[in-house]
């Protein structure tokens, strides 16, 4: 694999040509901050937590979908964007009615793990307060849209890695949701093989096992990104 | 267990003519996956809007996922799931109609025929939406009844030009 030379953060690096910019701060343990990108699925830039400064190009853009190219000068750790971090969690919070002290998976959430992170005290941001569903028609899981961040992991998962296709996407802006088949309840998805993987990708207590009880659900996301690494092994 | 019943059981009759459109252009079109739009789009124009049984069959035939020809549906204005009547009146509301008076043609409409933009008349005769533009600024306010364009139409003039055309054909 030819190499190419970058420079990210002031550190001179050599790395493989085709890689993408997180890829490659991860591997040089650069912090970049990511909610929708999932080790072992495609990436789609979704959540826009990952955006890095590129001299020369005067659009931030995201490290998980940007490909490195030869002699990048890129900064990930800039004022501007920490500040734009920040209100991009807020952003997520004040999108869906996300209340941690109710929620089951307290403790256990990504997105608060985020929200400490990037240093948020409060939401600067009106709520939007959207009247959403929950879908308790499957017989072990939960969809709850109150918290979801459309990540779209659980989307991707589910197309990808089980190929079942059961969920979906639909409408757009502020109206989008995440489906199953036709907007049908989940429990009478003809294509659904409770596999429990998006159960597992979900970053936020979106999605949960009803055998989890308030503060306790543990959720196991590596066993998907281990999943997708045994099966490339071929063993 | 007894197997699930889904929407997907639903069946339309494939003698109908206007199934029979939709077979014809899946045909054409090989049953690709990747011709989905096309084929929606041969659906609703037979149709008039897509019906839920029409996505099963289509999700059937071609062997799509459900989600995502649900996600096609509802990400495109174009598509509808309900009927948007049998007559339709859309009011642009872009800029240069805003300004020209096209919230006056609307209020007129939902005066005469007490219906919103988005709305269809119980018996189905008549549906009533707007537009962002439709691209004929030089004729605002502009209002397109049958897919025919009216030209700086004012708001007293419209419940004749509806009634006209939905009694012509009632």
């Amino acid at each position: 694999m030819p190499k190419i030379p970058v420079n990210i953060d002031g550190r001179a690096l050599e790395v493989d040509v085709g890689r993408t910019i997180l890829d490659v701060c991860r591997e040089n343990e650069i912090e970049i901050l990511t909610m929708c990108h999932f080790e072992g699925i495609g990436d789609v830039g979704a959540c826009r937590l990952c955006l890095v400064e590129i001299e020369g190009i005067n659009k931030l853009l995201p490290a998980c979908t940007t490909k490195v190219a030869a002699n990048q000068v890129i900064k990930t750790q800039t004022e501007k964007l920490k500040k734009y971090q920040k209100i991009t969690t807020e952003l997520l919070f004040a999108e869906r009615n996300h209340i941690c002290a109710v929620c089951i998976a307290d403790g256990n959430c990504e997105l608060q793990d985020l929200g400490y992170k990037v240093g948020m005290e409060h939401v600067r941001f009106p709520y939007l307060f959207p009247k959403c569903e929950v879908d308790t028609s499957h017989p072990w899981y939960v969809m709850d849209h109150n918290r979801c961040i459309m990540c779209v992991r659980c989307v991707r998962v589910c197309s990808e890695v089980e190929g079942a296709h059961n969920w979906g996407i639909m409408n757009r802006g502020f109206q989008v949701r995440v489906i199953s088949d036709f907007n049908t309840p989940w429990g009478d998805s003809t294509t659904c093989t409770a596999c429990s993987k998006c159960v597992n990708v979900c970053p936020t207590g979106a999605l949960w096992s009803k055998a989890a009880v308030q503060g306790q659900l543990v959720k196991q996301p590596q066993m998907v990104s281990e999943l997708v690494a045994k099966r490339k092994m071929n063993l | 267990m007894k197997p699930k019943k889904s929407i997907l059981d639903e069946n339309l009759s494939r003698s109908d003519p206007r199934v029979k459109q939709i077979i014809a252009k899946m045909k054409k079109e090989n049953y690709r996956p990747d011709a989905l739009i096309e084929i929606l789009h041969t659906a609703q124009n037979s149709f008039g809007f897509l019906p839920m049984s029409v996505l099963a069959f289509v999700t059937k035939e071609l062997k799509v996922p459900p989600s995502r020809v649900y996600s096609t549906v509802t990400f495109y204005h174009f598509f509808s799931l309900k009927s948007k009547g049998e007559h339709t009146c859309l009011v642009c509301t872009g800029t240069a109609c805003y300004v020209k008076g096209a919230e006056h043609i609307l209020s007129e409409i939902e005066k005469d025929f007490s219906l919103k933009p988005g709305q269809v008349s119980p018996d189905n005769k008549l549906g009533v939406s707007t537009a962002r533009c439709i691209g004929a600024c030089g004729l605002a306010p502009a209002i397109v009844i049958d897919e025919e364009v009216h030209a700086k139409v004012k708001p007293e003039e419209v419940k004749n030009m509806i009634l006209s055309k939905i009694g012509a054909q009632v």
